[in-house]
């Protein structure tokens, strides 16, 4: 009955739909705490070189905060939209996760997100600490659901099945389903190191600019103290993520072993496996070609022994085995960068030891290319663990035929993908360009709101981002008052 | 033919949390339909105001809040995955291409509230993206209403028809209507959030709403009967016309009082009777639907989570709920009072 291109489509769209709208969450989750910290600092402090910066973080964080609100709300939709037979079997158990999410999270940040950016005059500076802190404290909450309910997909549990969907038994259970503590660990410190990266990176970024045109000191203190802070946290929280990461390895080794060996493109159970560093595992003749392996290290990295059983793909037959080629290659995709992570770290802290953070253009070149490192690492991590879990779509439970709308033609389905490429193209396109304008400009110097405090009455005080950039580009003239 | 029937067999929360879980998921989807309705409204109006000033003013009345109006749509497809999922599996699907073509536009009509501020020479591009958002992603949630109202071809768990079916003058004619109606709400909202001149065009353009919109609602009003044995009885049926008189009678009286609010120069009464407007249409749907969540097909409770799911829900929102409510008010107050004639001046960041 199911038709395979209706699938393969929906399976393609809900795939770029989600890892689309997981790039803004990967960094406005980050972005917002970094602004309550910036905050913090400033009503402590009283330094306004805080006050301005968390001005211009609030600026970039207001742009991917509007791309992460209007792709999200595509997906709440989508899972009825293409997979109704999932929103059937899982929504007694699903429904009411998001629906959390939507009361306790989405309300809040909505809300305080327009005092946050809007507010500054309407409100004193305490309460709009405190809404700063509402919106950080929503993104958290958010993705705290989100992450419940996508592990409870990978590692289900607390549940019965009756009539031939699943009910709820055992809500605790069902929300810390036992994926769930280690997979929130470890998104969102890699969510917190994708933030870290991109704040590094666009912080040289300014940096090198003024070095290309000799600006005053004054000028880039803003992005000397972002630059700063933000490699402090990828300094420590590199390896950390790696401890989580490994953690991690551990749990899918227990619990989907089948997902493990695609991850190691293992194909024969076996003690004292290698550790392969390239291969190209090939699906039909169910073996690796050109494989370069370490003896022994398999084991040790994921059993934490030399002799330690690795499960094989084998062992279950073609049919249920997820596609080994993506997911072993998204594995190790993010694994070298989380690698080059921790190395750009200690390049940070050996620089910072030598007092000479802001000076090398190599390490600046470095950090800028890093800029796009965590988004890459979170949607990779993610490939690997979704299309690891293939063919289910809820693990041993619903397999993704049965959770696809059955009357949803394929020509419809390619349609609406279509649409969302072009769309998506365009909105990302532009939301990167106006990015890019707003970096330019950067953050306004300290002494520019000392005295007559611009900052506080701003010229065209149109958005969030109005006041920066055409303040400068000296644009405002073409729309008289009425 | 009973006004309000219920299933004899049930009893116990079987029975009253999908009665109390309806209640929520309409309060949802009105607050999404005024308060977004607002926004779309002012979208739709958009391209024709007269100068760049009056456009940044009307993007300004609503640019604090208007995320937060975005998310009653979240709650309500959320909701209805969370209580009613049933209902989610064969709408969702039945539904499909108005609901994308609404998903795509609500996009182009979001990124535009960031987007423009910060464009220069493209700025008239952003204003048509939320100009032509708001218009086309109104006009698929009237159709979507429409083919709502019309009911699917099910078995009782899932769609059965076809990607089209959707597609009838009737849903076309809902989606117009729908149109005036947010036009209407969009109008009478900047005639409380505006002054001056483009006080003075809201409030004409608030004429030609209100008179579109209630034809339209005339139109609909007597169509839907037709559409169905079941609700021409339940309207027309003694005693049951004698109950619901007052429906159409309170609603003329309202139409009347906007018009003269909307002539004269009271600031709040025109938007807050165009809600009352909003609100009495939506009570007439109501009358005619109830108790099913999918048309002539599947009643709430037969759509209904197990009252285990429901009840778990139902724990959190209660607490949820109101507190949300609490700062929703709070975040109108803060940003209460009309948008500054000089843009410039204003106190937005
Ligand atoms: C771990 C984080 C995470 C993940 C995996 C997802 N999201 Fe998300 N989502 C967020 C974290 C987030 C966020 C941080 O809360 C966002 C990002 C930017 C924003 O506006 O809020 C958001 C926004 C956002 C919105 C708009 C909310 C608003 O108006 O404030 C919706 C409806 C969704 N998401 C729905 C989904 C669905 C159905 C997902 C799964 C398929 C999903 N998100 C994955
Ligand atoms: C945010 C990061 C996420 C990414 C990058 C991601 C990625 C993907 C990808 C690539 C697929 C297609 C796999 C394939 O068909 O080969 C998929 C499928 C799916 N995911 Fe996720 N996902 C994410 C989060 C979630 C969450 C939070 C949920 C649910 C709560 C979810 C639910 C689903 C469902 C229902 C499918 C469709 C069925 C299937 O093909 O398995 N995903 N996801
Ligand atoms: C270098 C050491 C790392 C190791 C050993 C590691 C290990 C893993 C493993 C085994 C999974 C699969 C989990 C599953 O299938 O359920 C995973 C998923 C994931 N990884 Fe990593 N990871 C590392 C670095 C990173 C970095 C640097 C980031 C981001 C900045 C990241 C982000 C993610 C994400 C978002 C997922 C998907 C969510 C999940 O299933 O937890 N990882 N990681």
């Amino acid at each position: 009955m199911i038709d395979p291109d209706a699938l393969m489509l929906s399976r393609i769209q809900f795939g770029f739909t989600i890892a689309f709208h997981i790039i803004f969450p990967a960094f406005t989750i980050g972005l917002a705490s970094w602004l309550v910290i910036l905050e913090a600092r400033w009503l402590r402090t009283g330094n306004l070189l805080f006050k301005n910066l968390c001005r211009f973080w609030a600026k970039v964080f207001a742009v991917s905060f509007g791309l992460g609100v209007v792709s999200g709300i595509v997906m709440s939709y989508q899972f009825g939209t293409n997979w109704s037979g999932y929103a059937e079997f899982t929504g007694n158990i699903l429904g009411p996760v998001i629906a959390y999410e939507v009361i306790t999270a989405f309300f809040l940040e909505a809300a305080f997100l327009g005092i946050m950016l809007f507010g500054w005059e309407k409100v004193g500076n305490r309460l709009h600490f405190v809404a700063t802190c509402a919106v950080a404290l929503g993104t958290l909450l958010s993705s705290f659901w989100i992450t419940a309910a996508n592990s409870w997909m990978q590692t289900p549990a607390g549940y019965a099945i009756e009539n031939s969907v699943a009910v709820p038994v055992d809500w605790w259970q069902i929300v810390f389903n036992p994926s769930f503590p280690n997979r929130y660990a470890h998104l969102i410190t890699g969510m917190y190191l994708t933030t870290a990266f991109a704040i590094a990176g666009m912080s040289a970024y300014m940096l090198l600019r003024a070095r290309r045109q000799s600006e005053a000191p004054e000028r880039i203190a803003g992005a000397r103290a972002s630059l700063s802070m933000a490699l402090w946290f990828a300094a420590i929280f590199a390896p950390v993520q790696i401890v989580l990461g490994d953690l991690q390895g551990l749990a899918v080794l227990d619990q989907q072993p089948t997902k493990l060996a695609a991850i190691e493109a293992n194909w024969e159970t076996q003690r004292g496996v290698p550790l392969i560093l390239f291969a190209w595992p090939d699906q039909e003749a169910q073996e690796n070609r050109f494989e370069i392996a370490i003896p022994y290290l398999g084991s040790v990295i994921l059993a934490h022994d030399p002799n330690g059983e690795i499960p094989g793909l084998r062992d279950v037959p073609r049919e249920q085995q997820p596609p080994v080629l993506p997911v072993f290659f998204s594995f190790r995709i993010m694994v070298g960068l989380g690698f080059l992570m921790v190395i750009l770290g200690a390049w940070s802290l050996w620089l910072r030891w030598k007092g000479r953070l802001f000076d090398s253009p190599l390490f600046l070149w470095a950090c800028f290319a890093m800029t796009p490192s965590g988004f890459a690492a979170v949607v990779f991590g993610w490939l690997t663990a979704e299309i690891g879990r293939q063919p289910w779509v809820v693990y041993g439970l619903l397999h993704r035929d049965q959770a696809l709308s059955p009357t949803v033609e394929a020509t419809t389905i390619a349609g609406s993908l279509a649409a969302f490429v072009v769309a998506y193209s365009i909105i990302f396109g532009a939301g990167t360009y106006y990015l890019f304008k707003l970096l330019r400009r950067g953050p306004d110097p300290v002494e520019a709101i000392e005295g007559d405090d611009v900052a506080r009455k701003p010229k065209r005080p149109l958005s969030m981002t109005s006041e920066g950039i055409e303040s400068r580009s000296g644009s405002r003239a073409d729309h008289p008052a009425e | 033919m009973d006004l309000i029937q219920l299933p004899p067999d049930l009893s116990g929360p079987a029975l009253w949390l999908p009665l109390v879980w309806a209640g929520i998921i309409a309060l949802a989807v009105a607050m999404y339909v005024l308060l977004d309705g607002l926004d779309l409204g002012i979208g739709i109006m958009f391209t024709a105001a007269e100068s760049e000033n009056w456009r940044d003013r009307m993007m300004l009345s609503v640019a604090p809040v208007w995320d937060f109006n975005e998310t009653w749509l979240i709650l309500g497809g959320a909701g209805l995955f969370a209580v009613f999922h049933i209902a989610y599996a064969v709408l969702m699907p039945a539904l499909y291409v108005p609901i994308l073509v609404m998903l795509i536009a609500l996009i182009f009509r979001g990124v535009a509230f960031e987007f423009r501020f910060k464009a220069e020479r493209s700025k008239h591009w952003w204003d048509r993206s939320f100009h032509y958002g708001s218009l086309v992603a109104t006009f698929a949630q009237g159709m979507v209403l429409g083919a709502f109202v019309q009911g699917f071809a099910t078995n009782g768990r899932q769609f059965t028809g076809t990607t089209w079916d959707f597609l009838s003058p009737f849903s076309v004619m809902t989606g117009l209507a729908l149109i005036a109606g947010y036009g209407l709400l969009g109008s009478t909202w900047l005639i409380m959030k505006t002054s001056g001149n483009l006080e003075l065009w809201a409030r004409r353009m608030a004429m030609r709403y209100l008179l579109a919109t209630l034809a339209a609602m005339a139109v609909v009003s007597l169509w839907v009967p037709f559409l169905d044995t079941d609700i021409r009885q339940r309207w027309f049926d003694r005693p049951n016309l004698y109950y619901l008189l007052p429906v159409p009678l309170v609603t003329a009286v309202v139409a009347l009082a906007l018009w003269r609010a909307v002539h004269r120069n009271a600031r709040y009464w025109a938007f807050l009777l165009a809600v009352a407007l909003f609100l009495l249409g939506y009570l007439g749907l109501g009358i005619s639907l109830f108790p099913n969540i999918v048309p002539h097909q599947v009643t709430i409770w037969e759509a209904a989570n197990t009252p285990s799911s429901q009840m778990f829900t139902l724990i959190g929102f209660s607490f949820a709920l109101p507190a949300t409510l609490a700062y929703t008010v709070y975040a109108y107050w803060v940003f209460r009072g009309q948008v500054a004639e000089d843009v410039e001046s204003s106190g937005y960041h």
